[in-house]
C-alpha cells in the first residue's frame, strides 16, 4: 500500500493534479465566488481554445518534433473559412471539416519539410509559421472580418455546457483515443521514443510524421474556429503569439520536449492549473497585469522541480549517470 | 608535461604499425578564413538578391539611401540575433531575449524620466544616465544570471527556462506599467538610436562592436571554446576539465548583455520603452542565426556567418520596400529564404556526398 | 607472421542442414572492397560466432544477410531458394532477426507493447488490443522460460532485462535465426552467465544464434563453430573446440603477438598516492593501495564491480562518504575534477565516444581543452602560436595519424582517437594517471601501440592506474594487481606469481 501511493506520488499528473486540488481548496476558501457553477464554467469556456491547441501540439511532442507553427495555421485557416462562410454561406459541419482540411493540409507541408528535407522541426516551423503568417497579413492588410453569420456568432450550449467547452472535450477525447488506443498512437509514443527503432521496426516514418503534423494543424485549425465564434470576429493577429504559452501549459502537463512523454490527462491538468491560478487571482481582485508573473514562476518552479527530481534519481545510480 | 628534442620518439610504434612517416611534417592548420559552404552560398543569395533588384528598380535600389536603410535597421535584429546565438552554440536557446531588452529597457527609461529635471545642469544628466545604463545593464545580468543557473545546476532544458524567465520578466515589466509606454528621453540617449559618426550610424558601430567581440570571444577565448565544446558535447567537456556550469551561466549573461545593448537601440530609435516592443523579432532571431549557419543543435557558428544572413535578410526588406510591396510579404519571403538555404545545403550535402562515393 | 590459411576447416561437408548459405560474397563501397569473395554457412539451431577486428567486414555480412545491402556478387541460399540478393521483408520473412547492439527498444513502451511491436503495434491503424498483447507476450516469455515484468516500461529496467525483452521479441516474431551484435558488451559476468543460458534456450527451440563480437571470450563457452574475417576476407571457419584467445588473436589480425610479463617494479620512492579505507556506499568500500611514480598499476574487475566508480571518485567526480586520499604525501581534498587535475590526475574514460572526446570537434581542440586558461595571452585570448606548438607536438608526439588537426576528431580510427584521449591528458602535465579500459573499441594491432605510450609515460615517472576487465591485459601491461570484486579490492596479486586461470577465477568468484 505504502508503495501503491508513493508510486502514485511520484507521477507527474498526479502531482500536478494534487496542486490544483489544493490551490482550488484555497481559493474557494478566501473567496466564495470560486466554486460555483457559472464560474467554473467561464473558467473553461476561456480556455477551450488553449486546450483545443495543446491536444494537437501533445501529440507533436510525443513524437520528438515541436510544432510553433500551429497559430499561425489556426489564423489562416480561421480566415479561409472566415471568407467561405461569409460569401457562401454554411453550417458548423462546412465551417469545421473546411478548417480542418486547411489546418490538415498546412501541417502537412510542415511534415513534408521536415522529413525531406532532414531538418529539425523547431526551424522548419518557425519557418512555416513566419510564412504563414505573414501571407495571411499581406493578403488581409490586418485587417478584420466582423460580418460573420448569426448562426455562427450566437451562443450555444448543450445541456448548459457551452459550445466551446463542447469541443474542447471532443477534441481531448479523441486525442486520448487516438494515443492509448490506437495502434498509431502507440506508433507515435514508439517514434518519439526510439525513432531508429521504429524505422527498424517498420513503421512509415514519413506518414506518421504527415499524421502528427496534420493533426497539429487540423486541431488548431478547429481551435481557430472555437475562437472565432466566441469573440463573434475573425482578426488576423488575435492567435499570434500564443504558441508558446500553449508550449507553456502542455509542458506543464509533463509532456518532454525530447519526445516519447506525454499524456492527455496531464495536460489537461497544465491547462486547468493555469486557469485556476488566473482565475483564482482574478476573483481575490489581484490585478490581472500580473498573470504574468504568476504564470513565469509556475513553469519555472515546475521545470525546475522535475529536473531536481530526476537528477536526484540520476545520482543513486551511478552507472547511469557517468 | 614538457618534452625535450632528445626525448621524441620515446612513445614510438613497432614498425608494422607506424603510420605514415611524413604525417608530422605535413600537419598543417586551416588558414584563417576556410572555405565555408555556408558563406559562400550566403554570398552567392546576396549578390543574387542585390542583382534581382537592382535590375528591377533600376537607380533606385543601388543608391546611397538603400545603403542607410540597412544600416540603421540591421543593429537592432543583429544586436538581438546575437544574443541569440551564444545560447544556440553552447546547444542551447534564450527565448528571453525580447522580454529580457523591453524589462532593462523599462528600468533605463523609468530612471531617465523620472529622475531628470528640465533644469538640471549637463553633469547631473550625465550621471543620471550612466546611473540608468548600469541599472539596465544590472537588470539584464541578473536575468542572465537567473537563467543560467537554473539551466547549467538543474539541467532544464533550454527552452522550457527560458519560456518561464520570458513569461516570468515579460509579466514583471507588465505589472510595473500596467502595459504602459514610457517616453521622452535626454538627447544623448537618442543620439545612439539616429545619430551619426563620421558619417557612420552610431547604432551600426555599436552593432559592429558587439560582433567583432561575440567574434573573438568565440574563437579565441578559453570560453568560447568552451561553449562550443558544450554544444557538442556538454558532459565530454566536463570531464576535461571545463566548469561548465559557469561556462553555461557566462553564456546566458553574455546573450542578456547583448539584450540590454539592443535595449538601448531600441530605446533611442523609439525614443520610448515598453513591455511589448519587438515581440516579433523573436523567433526572426532565430531564423537569422541558423540561416547565417549556426548549427541549430549546437557546437558550430560563425559571427560572419551571421552577418551576411542578417545583410541578405535587410537586403530582400529593402529591395521589396523599394518595389513597394507591403512589410509582411518580406517577412513571408525571410521564412521561405530559411526554407531554401535548407534545401540548398541538403542539395549540397547529397552532392557532395554523391563524388566522393 | 601470417597464419597459413590451410588450418582453415574448407569445404567440408555439413553435418547438419544448411540454415542459410552465403556463397562468394563480394560487396564494394566507393572504391573499398568491404567483403571479397566471402561464403558464410550457419546450420539450422547452431551457435556461431563471427569474429573479426573493426572494419573486417562483418558488419556488411550481417547487413547483406537482413537485406539492408545488396552484395555485389554472389548467392544467398535460403530454404533452399538462390537469391542475388535479399530485401529487409524477405530477410525477416525467413526468420531472419537481428539484435543490434543498441537493442532498438522503445525505452517508453511497456515490456509486453515492445514485445508484439511488430504483429500488433506496426499495423495500419486499428484498436489496440490490449489484452491480447499481455496475453501472447507471456506465451513468448513462457517459451523461453523467462518471466519478466510485461507491463513495466521498459527504460526502467536494468540492461541485461532489457536485452531478455529484445530476444522475446525476435522470437515473437518466429524466428529461426538470431544475429547479436556485440551481445555482452555491457553486461556484468552473472548476466552474462544468464544470457548464455537463454542462448542455450533457443538453440532447444531449433532456432540458429549468431554472435558478432570482437571479444569472444564468454561465448566462445557455447559456441559450436566460429568463422574470423580480416579486411574483407574470410579466414576460416573453425570449430570452437580448436580456438582459443591467443589462436584467435592470431586469425583476426593475422599476426603474432609476442607478450612477456614486465619486469618486477622495485622502487623506493616515497608514494605519490596513498588510498586510505575509501568509501562510497553503494559504490565501493573501504579501498587501500599505495601509488608510486612510475608504477603500472592494475585494477581488474568486471562491470558493476565499483571500479569505474572509484576511478570517478579519485578523479572527483564522485565524492566518496569516508576514508582519505594522500598525493604526494598530504591529504587532498577532490571535490571536483578540477581539483583532480589541479593535483595532477588525469582519467581516460572507458566510454570514449561520449565522454571522452567531444567527436564532432576538431582534434586540435580536444587535445587542448584541458590546458585552455595555460595557452592565453593578451587581454586572456588563446595565443594561436602557443596552441598550434601545442597541437602539432603532441600529434607528433602521439604518432597521431591525421594530416590535418582542424578536421573532426571523429573521423578518426578507434586506436587514433585514443591516442588523441592521451594527448589531452598528457598536455595537463600530469603525475597520476587513471586509465578505465583504455583498450576498448581498439583493435589488437592498435592495443600494442597505446600499451607501448603506457610503458613510455610510466618510464618517465608517471604513475599509472590501469583498470581493465581482460586478464591477460592486466597480466601483461600491469606491475601489480588489485582484483576488485563486488565494490571491494579482494586480492593484491603480483603478476609474476599468477596464473590466468587463477586471476579469471579471482574476479568472477
Amino acid at each position: 500500500m505504502r508503495n501503491f501511493v508513493r508510486f502514485l506520488f511520484r507521477r507527474h499528473d498526479v502531482q500536478i493534479g494534487l496542486i490544483v486540488v489544493i490551490m482550488a481548496a484555497c481559493f474557494s476558501t478566501i473567496s466564495s465566488g470560486f466554486l460555483t457553477p457559472g464560474n467554473l464554467m467561464d473558467m473553461l469556456e476561456s480556455y477551450s481554445v488553449m486546450a483545443i491547441m495543446a491536444a494537437g501540439l501533445l501529440v507533436v511532442l510525443i513524437s520528438g518534433g515541436i510544432d510553433i507553427s500551429f497559430a499561425a495555421i489556426a489564423a489562416v485557416s480561421q480566415f479561409l473559412v472566415a471568407i467561405i462562410l461569409v460569401r457562401f454561406g454554411g453550417n458548423w459541419f462546412v465551417a469545421f471539416s473546411l478548417a480542418g482540411l486547411f489546418g490538415a493540409l498546412l501541417g502537412v507541408v510542415n511534415a513534408l519539410l521536415i522529413y525531406y528535407l532532414g531538418a529539425i522541426s523547431v526551424i522548419v516551423t518557425i519557418s512555416t509559421m513566419t510564412f504563414y503568417f505573414s501571407i495571411l497579413m499581406f493578403v488581409t492588410q490586418g485587417k478584420s472580418i466582423y460580418n460573420l453569420p448569426n448562426w455562427f456568432t450566437s451562443d450555444i450550449s448543450v445541456l448548459a455546457i457551452p459550445f466551446p467547452v463542447v469541443v474542447a472535450a471532443i477534441a481531448l477525447l479523441l486525442t486520448l483515443f487516438l494515443v492509448s488506443r490506437l495502434t498509431i498512437g502507440r506508433q507515435i509514443y514508439g517514434l518519439g521514443g526510439n525513432p531508429e527503432a521504429a524505422k527498424r521496426m517498420g513503421c512509415n516514418i514519413v506518414g506518421l510524421q504527415c499524421f502528427v503534423y496534420g493533426y497539429s494543424g487540423f486541431m488548431a485549425a478547429v481551435a481557430g474556429i472555437v475562437q472565432a465564434h466566441r469573440v463573434e470576429e475573425v482578426v488576423p493577429y488575435a492567435l499570434i503569439g500564443r504558441e508558446l504559452d500553449v508550449l507553456a501549459a502542455v509542458v506543464l502537463g509533463g509532456a518532454s520536449l525530447s519526445g516519447g512523454v506525454g499524456t492527455v490527462s496531464g495536460t489537461v491538468l497544465g491547462i486547468v492549473l493555469l486557469a485556476v491560478l488566473q482565475n483564482g487571482l482574478t476573483l481575490l481582485g489581484v490585478s490581472s497585469y500580473s498573470f504574468g508573473v504568476v504564470t513565469g514562476i509556475v513553469i519555472l518552479v515546475s521545470v525546475s522541480a522535475t529536473a531536481y527530481a530526476a537528477k536526484r534519481q540520476r545520482k543513486r545510480s551511478i552507472r547511469d549517470a557517468i | 608535461m614538457r618534452l625535450n628534442a632528445s626525448e621524441r620518439g620515446a612513445f614510438a610504434m613497432p614498425s608494422d604499425f607506424a603510420p605514415d612517416s611524413q604525417v608530422a611534417s605535413r600537419v598543417r592548420f586551416a588558414g584563417f578564413l576556410p572555405s565555408d559552404p555556408t558563406i559562400t552560398m550566403l554570398g552567392g543569395l546576396i549578390a543574387v538578391a542585390v542583382l534581382v533588384f537592382s535590375t528591377l528598380t533600376p537607380n533606385r535600389f543601388l543608391s546611397a539611401d538603400t545603403l542607410r536603410a540597412i544600416a540603421f535597421q540591421m543593429p537592432e535584429l543583429g544586436i538581438l540575433s546575437l544574443a541569440m546565438m551564444v545560447p544556440l552554440m553552447s546547444g542551447g536557446l534564450n527565448l528571453a531575449i525580447i522580454a529580457t531588452a523591453n524589462c532593462s529597457a523599462l528600468v533605463m527609461a523609468a530612471i531617465l524620466t523620472r529622475l531628470i529635471q528640465p533644469s538640471m545642469p549637463s553633469p547631473g544628466v550625465a550621471a543620471i544616465i550612466a546611473l540608468a545604463l548600469l541599472a539596465g545593464m544590472l537588470t539584464s545580468l541578473g536575468i542572465g544570471f537567473l537563467t543560467g543557473v537554473i539551466v547549467a545546476f538543474l539541467g532544464v532544458h533550454p527552452i522550457l527556462v527560458t519560456l518561464g524567465t520570458m513569461t516570468l520578466v515579460k509579466g514583471a515589466a507588465v505589472l510595473a506599467t500596467s502595459g504602459t509606454v514610457i517616453a521622452g528621453f535626454p538627447p544623448a540617449v537618442l543620439f545612439l538610436g539616429n545619430g551619426t559618426l563620421i558619417g557612420f550610424p552610431v547604432s551600426l558601430i555599436l552593432f559592429l562592436l558587439c560582433a567583432t567581440i561575440v567574434a573573438v570571444i568565440l574563437t579565441h577565448a578559453p570560453f568560447g571554446v568552451s561553449v562550443r565544446m558544450i554544444g557538442s558535447n556538454e558532459r565530454a567537456t566536463r570531464y576535461s576539465g571545463v566548469p561548465t556550469e559557469w561556462v553555461l551561466v557566462g553564456v546566458y549573461v553574455v546573450s542578456s548583455l547583448l539584450c540590454w545593448v539592443a535595449a538601448l537601440l531600441m530605446m533611442a530609435r523609439f525614443n520610448s520603452a515598453s513591455a511589448g516592443y519587438a515581440e516579433s523579432y523573436l523567433l526572426i532571431t532565430i531564423l537569422a542565426a541558423v540561416l547565417g549557419g549556426v548549427d541549430p543543435f549546437g557546437g558550430f557558428g560563425r559571427v560572419l556567418g551571421l552577418c551576411l544572413s542578417l545583410v541578405l535578410l535587410q537586403v530582400i526588406s529593402t529591395g521589396f520596400n523599394l518595389l513597394g510591396f507591403s512589410p509582411y510579404l518580406t517577412a513571408a519571403i525571410w521564412g521561405a529564404t530559411m526554407i531554401l538555404a535548407i534545401v540548398i545545403a541538403m542539395v549540397r550535402d547529397r552532392w557532395i556526398s554523391r563524388s566522393t562515393r | 607472421m601470417m597464419v597459413p590459411r590451410e588450418l582453415a576447416e574448407h569445404d567440408q561437408p555439413e553435418p547438419t542442414p544448411a540454415f542459410v548459405e552465403m556463397l562468394g560474397i563480394s560487396k564494394r563501397f566507393s572504391g573499398v572492397q568491404a567483403l571479397r569473395n566471402v561464403s558464410f554457412t550457419i546450420r539450422s539451431a547452431e551457435i556461431h560466432c563471427l569474429a573479426g577486428e573493426n572494419g573486417c567486414g562483418k558488419s556488411t555480412l550481417i547487413k547483406i544477410l537482413a537485406g539492408v545491402y545488396a552484395p555485389d556478387e554472389g548467392t544467398i541460399i535460403l530454404n533452399q531458394q538462390a537469391h542475388s540478393h535479399l530485401s529487409p521483408a524477405a530477410s525477416q520473412r525467413a526468420g531472419v532477426q537481428i539484435i543490434y547492439q543498441d537493442l532498438s527498444l522503445f525505452p517508453n513502451l511497456s515490456v509486453a507493447e515492445n514485445i508484439l511491436f511488430r504483429r500488433h503495434l506496426a499495423m495500419p491503424s486499428r484498436l489496440v488490443r490490449r489484452a491480447e498483447i499481455v496475453k501472447q507476450a507471456r506465451e513468448v516469455m513462457a517459451r523461453l522460460g523467462v518471466n519478466l515484468p510485461v507491463e513495466e516500461v521498459v527504460g526502467r529496467l536494468p540492461i541485461a532485462t532489457r536485452q531478455l525483452v529484445a530476444i522475446c521479441r525476435v522470437l515473437a516474431a518466429e524466428a529461426r535465426l538470431v544475429v547479436m551484435d556485440e551481445p555482452t558488451a555491457s553486461l556484468t559476468h552473472h548476466e552474462i552467465d544468464a544470457l548464455l543460458e537463454t542462448v542455450r534456450g533457443l538453440k532447444a527451440h531449433r532456432i540458429a544464434t549468431v554472435f558478432v563480437s570482437h571479444k569472444l571470450e564468454e561465448v566462445m563457452r557455447i559456441a559450436e563453430r566460429v568463422t574470423v574475417l580480416r579486411d574483407g576476407s574470410k579466414v576460416g571457419t573453425y570449430p570452437a573446440s580448436e580456438i582459443n584467445r591467443y589462436r584467435l588473436t592470431e586469425l583476426m589480425t593475422g599476426q603474432k603477438f609476442e607478450t612477456s610479463l614486465k619486469p618486477a617494479f622495485s622502487s623506493k620512492t616515497p608514494p605519490i598516492l596513498e588510498v586510505r579505507g575509501l568509501t562510497r556506499r553503494g559504490h565501493y568500500e573501504e579501498v587501500d593501495f599505495l601509488l608510486r611514480p612510475g608504477e603500472i598499476l592494475g585494477i581488474i574487475g568486471r562491470l558493476g564491480s565499483g571500479r569505474t566508480e572509484l576511478a570517478l571518485s579519485l578523479f572527483g567526480m564522485n565524492p566518496p562518504d569516508a576514508g582519505e586520499v594522500l598525493i604526494g604525501g598530504k591529504p587532498a581534498r577532490l571535490p571536483t575534477n578540477r581539483a583532480a587535475i589541479r593535483h595532477g590526475i588525469g582519467y581516460v574514460s572507458e566510454d570514449r565516444l561520449s565522454l571522452g572526446l567531444v567527436m564532432p570537434q576538431s582534434i586540435a581542440d580536444n587535445i587542448v581543452i584541458s590546458v585552455l586558461k595555460k595557452l592565453t595571452g593578451v587581454l586572456g585570448l588563446i595565443d594561436g602560436g602557443r596552441r598550434r606548438k601545442s597541437v602539432n607536438h603532441w600529434i607528433d608526439e602521439l604518432h597521431v595519424k591525421t594530416r590535418a588537426p582542424d578536421r573532426p576528431v571523429q573521423e578518426l580510427s578507434g586506436g587514433n582517437q585514443q591516442r588523441v584521449v592521451l594527448a589531452k591528458w598528457l598536455a595537463t602535465d600530469p603525475r597520476i594517471l587513471i586509465l578505465d579500459s583504455p583498450t576498448v573499441g581498439v583493435d589488437v594491432g592498435a592495443k600494442v601501440g597505446i600499451y607501448q605510450i603506457i610503458d613510455a609515460l610510466a618510464a618517465r615517472g608517471i604513475a599509472i592506474i590501469f583498470i581493465t576487465d581482460e586478464v591477460e591485459e592486466v597480466l601483461h601491461q600491469t606491475n601489480r594487481i588489485l582484483v576488485m570484486l563486488s565494490r571491494r579490492i579482494t586480492a593484491t596479486l603480483d603478476p609474476g606469481k599468477v596464473t590466468e586461470r587463477e586471476l579469471r577465477e579471482a574476479i568472477s568468484a
